[in-house]
């Protein structure tokens, strides 16, 4: 569909796309090099000599608060709702691909689920579990909490997987006598594996980033962002920054990580 | 071909008995059950407890069952509800327009420019990752580049176009929206991108060959079809800044308000009967937005 010169349309939107790129990673660069700052360094540029004093700062807890046990907590709570993501949005995927009565009531409840406040579903859970007499958690409410904003994304996504794929497949495998087990783990399973690694990858990083929801229901022990977000407020250091850049090292090699995982899958299915 | 097929599944059933199966139509129910648990217990209940929780009353150590009006008197009552209100809407308003104008520009020079699928994954990757990144840091990574002897204000001030730092950069309403807008505006590309992939490439050949210019072509074929993906982008950037009170609270310096802050803020003070209340008509607005937008789209025909 393409002539093969670039009309000005094209330069003019290049521009504005690499505009909208610097716009993105812009701010972001600039947080890496200021946690870099000098010991006498403040939060904004000039850089003040170069030093790694406000990492070596992040890891003293009377600077910082709990910072190696709330990432751990968040940690933790992130591969839990990953897993729980991924195995619940399979079996929904599934199960709204043969139907059932009052899948579309389950589809609109995960379409609320996606688009009622955050802070509202904090609030309600919060009071909910007051209410019970239950001691809200990190593991309990707060993974609730979080489950609510991360298995509609991953509904969503298996919804549009199972709308592109061919029953042919499993069709063929049937007809070659697998029963439905063998179906699913070796013809469908193989096919979707991608996908559900996406999903995954999602349920992690909304998990481990997310603190609106987590606000009434972490209990006594907060999460990472919680305890950053209490930073902002009374942290007027450079180790602001230096947390900062060491939690988005992290969060980009996680999706680094899973981003060569599913290239390599996929390598190895078009192999094969 | 038959024959073959039978004794290849006699064969198959041979080394695999089956076992015993379940109905059909119980295994959708089964594998429905715990999403249906889950959003029960974790949305379902607690909005409705939500609900409850708004008609109590309340003091400043806990809240008493009872069935009074009085929060709703109170929230609607006021005029300052009114004004927040009518700030949340702004910013609303505001981010909405400005994402939807970066969004589909961004997405429709992925899908119509670039030329290779590699490429276009590759560029859309780029796009995405810093929305899976921690939203607050993202937040304050505007400090540095805003603030009073920030990097926007040193090279204003070296390149001799101001004499004073400009102080509404931070702070300020303008921070928030410049904010938000680089916080959601994944959410608006990537439903875009998304319809705009979709559309079937001949008919924009057929609008060239038919002599529209690629103008025309952009304002009679391709924007009306991207319609559903603006649509399902809308649903998100809304319902976010609706919900949105980190953002207004870090990037207005205490000095703006939105609906879920003011909620915030009554719920440090353990108001919960007054924030549910807040609450519950919050809802019924965000809710109201939605169901407008999805009578013009079938989100599930999107997917």
């Amino acid at each position: 569909m393409h002539s093969d010169k670039r009309g000005r349309e094209f330069y003019i939107l290049a521009i504005f796309f690499a505009v909208f790129v610097l716009f993105l990673y812009g701010p972001l660069s600039a947080i890496l090099i200021l946690s870099f700052q000098g010991p006498n360094g403040g939060l904004t540029f000039p850089l003040n000599g170069v030093s790694v004093h406000w990492f070596t700062n992040l890891f003293e807890t009377q600077a910082v608060g709990d910072f190696g046990g709330s990432f751990r907590r968040s940690l933790l709570l992130g591969l839990m709702v990953m897993i729980v993501t991924v195995v619940v949005s399979l079996l929904a995927g599934l199960a709204f691909r043969r139907g059932f009565i009052g899948a579309t009531a389950l589809f609109y409840l995960a379409v609320a689920s996606l688009v009622v406040p955050s802070i509202i579903i904090s609030l309600g859970i919060g009071v909910l579990f007051q209410q019970i007499g239950l001691q809200p958690s990190w593991f309990s409410s707060a993974f609730g909490a979080h489950l609510t904003w991360t298995l509609p994304f991953g509904v969503l996504i298996m919804f549009a997987v199972f709308n592109r794929f061919s029953p042919a497949y499993e069709e063929a495998a049937r007809d070659l006598g697998a029963t439905s087990w063998q179906t699913f783990r070796h013809v469908l399973l193989p096919m979707i594996a991608p996908s559900l690694i996406g999903v995954g990858l999602f349920g992690f990083t909304l998990s481990y980033d997310e603190f609106a929801r987590t606000l009434m229901t972490a209990g006594t022990f907060n999460t990472l962002p919680l305890e950053i977000y209490g930073m902002t407020t009374n942290v007027t250091t450079p180790v602001l920054y230096a947390l900062g850049t060491v939690t988005t090292v992290f969060s980009f090699l996680v999706i680094a990580g899973t981003l060569g995982l599913i290239v390599h899958l996929n390598r190895r299915r078009q192999r094969s | 071909m038959a024959t073959i097929t039978t004794s290849e599944s006699a064969k198959a059933e041979g080394v695999k008995p089956r076992s015993f199966r379940l109905p059909p139509s119980l295994i959708s129910y089964l594998q429905a059950a715990p999403l249906t648990l889950i959003l029960g217990s974790f949305l379902a209940v607690p909005i409705l407890m939500i609900g409850i929780v708004s008609f109590w009353d309340y003091d400043f150590a806990q809240m008493y069952p009872d069935f009074v009006t009085f929060n709703y008197a109170e929230t609607l009552g006021s005029w300052v509800t009114w004004k927040t209100y009518l700030n949340t809407l702004k910013f609303a308003f505001l981010v909405w327009v400005i994402t939807l104008f970066i969004g589909f520009w961004v997405a429709y020079f992925l899908a119509f420019h670039i030329r290779t699928t590699a490429m276009q994954m590759v560029l859309f990757l780029v796009c995405t990752v810093p929305f899976l990144t921690s939203n607050i840091i993202r937040m304050i990574s505007w400090i540095p580049v805003l603030g009073r002897n920030g990097l926007v204000n040193s090279t204003l001030i070296s390149a001799d176009i101001v004499s004073e730092p400009v102080e509404w950069l931070l702070y300020s309403d303008f921070a928030v929206v410049l904010a938000m807008v680089h916080l959601y505006t994944l959410f608006m590309v990537t439903p875009i991108f998304n319809t705009l992939m979709r559309i079937d490439k001949s008919l924009v050949e057929a609008a060239r060959d038919a002599g529209a210019s690629s103008w025309q072509t952009l304002t009679n074929v391709i924007l009306p079809l991207a319609k559903p993906g603006m649509a399902i982008g809308t649903i998100f950037v809304v319902t976010l800044v609706m919900a949105d009170f980190s953002t207004v609270q870090v990037m207005s310096g205490g000095q703006s308000a939105s609906v879920a802050l003011m909620m915030k803020n009554q719920m440090s003070l353990l108001q919960y009967p007054a924030a549910a209340a807040n609450a519950v008509v919050l809802l019924v607005i965000v809710l109201l937005m939605v169901a407008t937008i999805l009578r013009i789209v079938d989100i599930r025909k999107e997917l």
